[in-house]
């Protein structure tokens, strides 16, 4: 059998350790996601769900429990090593778009192959084109970052987010500042790409009308995975 | 994107671009910063390199003197005590003319020494002139015309003449001409304390910019002076100029050891001129260590405002991949691009600071102030310490943007 594309096992996360203002977030979250799922987390404000994405995303580490990549242990790794792993397996977008700026579209989505390879080359520029092409960009693949409307930047977050063609993507609230519009863009992108390529997806959202739409919904309350269920089938992928 | 470009240089460059005003402040503070250091020590090279010159332009760098005569009393009586005899029956004696033994091994000793440009004997003492019913005291110098001029420049002192030095030549100062009422061509009578006696012709009348020294210095042929002063064969000075001039004391001490002689280097015999050209370096080099300071902390603190600035997008580059190595390279590199550009257009602010000095400071002939030596050398120096104080200033910045939590930073 397959190992999971993100496992997680007893993850807890405390913040201030050793202080007497010493939180715990996360008390023992079990989560596993398979090639080609489409998951959807939800819960209140507070509950945990953006922490609980950081870490599956190797941004932060676990206090304690244990987090696997693609079946790679991860608690031991160090910072270069993990830092190498999240850029080449997880891709991520967040509620809002952090493009670079100083780059245009096109530059952006090339970035994460840019820093990945150290030096530029043709191929990167096909890749970031194509993907680009694929959410609907190609003809502002030139334009400044900052240039593009709140719902093209978000697609250009997602085409970044896909440059590495990562088996896993977190998606922390991607539609959450768009308009109703632009979110079931962004959303049907995700679930596109989700189809065709056989990315896992992690979907951080407050939106039921979406959540529905995935294959299953994970509610985090206070630090803990009330409930986990299928909502719909998912498709078989070799 | 350029393809020959690593990605630290891209992204470095685009955030330089980006924070448009804030780089353009940085640069005009550094090379404001640069010009004042290029102009400031370029002028202090040409002035101090100036009063050297006209310091040592007639006079040698290294002097050879025959050692002192000094008194050698008998042992003391019994019952006197050995300093209250000395004290009492020691005398200083006279310093006579005397020559320095076995002069032709040291100077073809000292002419070996790789540091040694030219060494020149000469015989010199004092001698009375005498023309008609005029007579001045003088110090006669005999030297050996091809080897001296080499040291001091007298065929470029003369205003009238030539300074051809023949057995019966002499060369005198204008303002000795003057008091005798002689001229080129004319007899004079040389008298030493020695008694000797000859009688030369003017070949030549010098002046050497002092009026001191064009009344007391001439120059005759060696053997003249020998003959002279009653110093057959002997010489009474050995002169020799080297290679480094700040390196003479050195050297004369290491002459000292190897031969035994006196051995005055420039440094020595003009110490309280070298005591202040030592203290307008120490000065000069005081403001240059300031500015750069300034300069570094400016670059610093426009740094610092950039990482503030830039953490959500550092934040998102760790996420995507982009390790702390290349984070921290990111901001040195725009530091040490902020100082190489900072000192370009500094080195140009210098040079034309430097050229408009040369054009408008000069005297009330129309002459300039003194000669400013425009060296490719300090400009090489200000590019790569300027770089180095961009790389330095950035440091602590970069290391704060590597260091920056991912997650903390893309949270804002």
């Amino acid at each position: 059998m397959a190992d999971a594309v993100l496992r997680l096992q007893e993850v807890k996360k405390s913040f201030n350790l050793g202080l007497p203002n010493e939180t715990e977030i996360l008390h023992g979250i079990d989560l596993e996601l398979w090639r080609g799922e489409f998951c959807a987390v939800m819960g209140p404000s507070g509950s945990g769900k953006s922490t609980l994405l950081h870490i599956a995303g190797l941004l932060d580490r676990p206090t304690s429990g244990r987090l696997q990549i693609g079946g790679l242990e991860t608690t031991g790794l160090d910072d270069h090593a993990l830092t190498r792993l999240r850029g080449r397996s997880i891709g991520f977008v967040f509620q809002y778009h952090h493009l670079l700026s100083a780059f245009s579209a096109l530059e952006n989505v090339m970035m994460p192959m840019f820093g990945d390879a150290g030096f530029a080359h043709a191929s990167m520029e096909l890749r970031a084109a194509e993907l680009l092409q694929s959410v609907g960009l190609g003809p502002w693949r030139d334009q400044p970052a900052g240039h593009l409307s709140g719902g093209q930047q978000q697609r250009v977050a997602l085409a970044r987010a896909l440059a590495m063609n990562p088996p896993l993507l977190l998606a922390d609230e991607p539609t959450g500042n768009l308009d109703t519009q632009s979110a079931d863009a962004v959303f049907s992108l995700l679930q596109a790409f989700n189809r065709e390529h056989g990315t896992a997806i992690l979907f951080v959202t407050h939106n039921h009308a979406l959540a529905a739409r995935c294959h299953r919904i994970v509610q985090v309350v206070d630090g803990r995975i009330q409930s986990d269920e299928a909502v719909a089938a998912q498709p078989q992928l070799e | 994107m350029k393809r020959w470009r690593p990605f630290e240089w891209v992204v470095a460059l685009r955030f330089l671009r980006e924070g448009r005003m804030q780089t353009l402040f940085i640069v005009s503070g550094i090379s404001i910063g640069v010009g004042v250091i290029v102009f400031m020590s370029a002028l202090l090279a040409g002035l101090q390199a100036n009063f050297i010159r006209r310091v040592l332009t007639a006079q040698p760098h290294i002097q050879l003197l025959p050692a002192k005569e000094v008194a050698r009393p008998l042992g003391p009586p019994l019952g006197v005590r050995a300093d209250a005899w000395v004290d009492a029956m020691a005398q200083a004696p006279l310093q006579r003319v005397r020559s320095i033994d076995q002069w032709q091994t040291i100077v073809a000793q000292i002419a070996a020494l790789p540091e040694v440009l030219v060494v020149s004997p000469s015989a010199a003492g004092s001698a009375l002139v005498v023309r008609g019913d005029a007579s001045r005291a003088i110090s006669a110098v005999g030297v050996e015309p091809a080897r001296y001029f080499r040291i001091v420049a007298i065929p470029d002192k003369i205003v009238k003449g030539s300074s051809r030095l023949g057995a019966s030549d002499i060369l005198i100062g204008i303002d000795l001409a003057t008091d005798l009422g002689v001229t080129i061509g004319d007899k004079i009578r040389l008298t030493s304390a020695s008694g000797g006696a000859n009688t030369l012709t003017v070949s030549g009348l010098f002046d050497l910019g002092n009026k001191g020294a064009n009344q007391r210095t001439t120059f005759v042929a060696l053997h003249t002076a020998q003959s002279l002063l009653g110093l057959e064969g002997g010489v009474s000075h050995i002169d020799v100029t080297v290679k480094d001039v700040y390196a003479a004391e050195r050297i004369a001490r290491a002459i000292r050891l190897e031969t035994g002689v006196d051995a005055d280097s420039w440094i020595s015999t003009n110490a309280q001129f070298f005591t202040a050209v030592q203290a307008q370096t120490t000065a000069n080099t005081t403001i240059r260590f300031f500015v750069g300071l300034s300069v570094a902390f400016g670059i610093a603190s426009v740094l610092v405002v950039s990482v503030v600035q830039k953490s959500r997008e550092i934040g998102i580059l760790r996420a995507m991949g982009i390790t702390r190595g290349q984070v921290l390279r990111i901001f040195l590199l725009q530091g040490g691009l902020l100082g190489l550009a900072g000192s370009v257009i500094g080195s140009l602010i210098g040079l034309l600071a430097l050229v408009l000095w040369q054009r408008y400071a000069r005297n009330a002939d129309g002459t300039p102030l003194f000669p400013l030596v425009i060296d490719p050398l300090l400009f090489t120096i200000a590019l790569v310490l300027a770089t180095i104080t961009g790389l330095l200033a950035a440091f602590a910045p970069a290391l704060r943007a590597a260091r920056l939590d991912p997650a903390v930073a893309i949270r804002g």
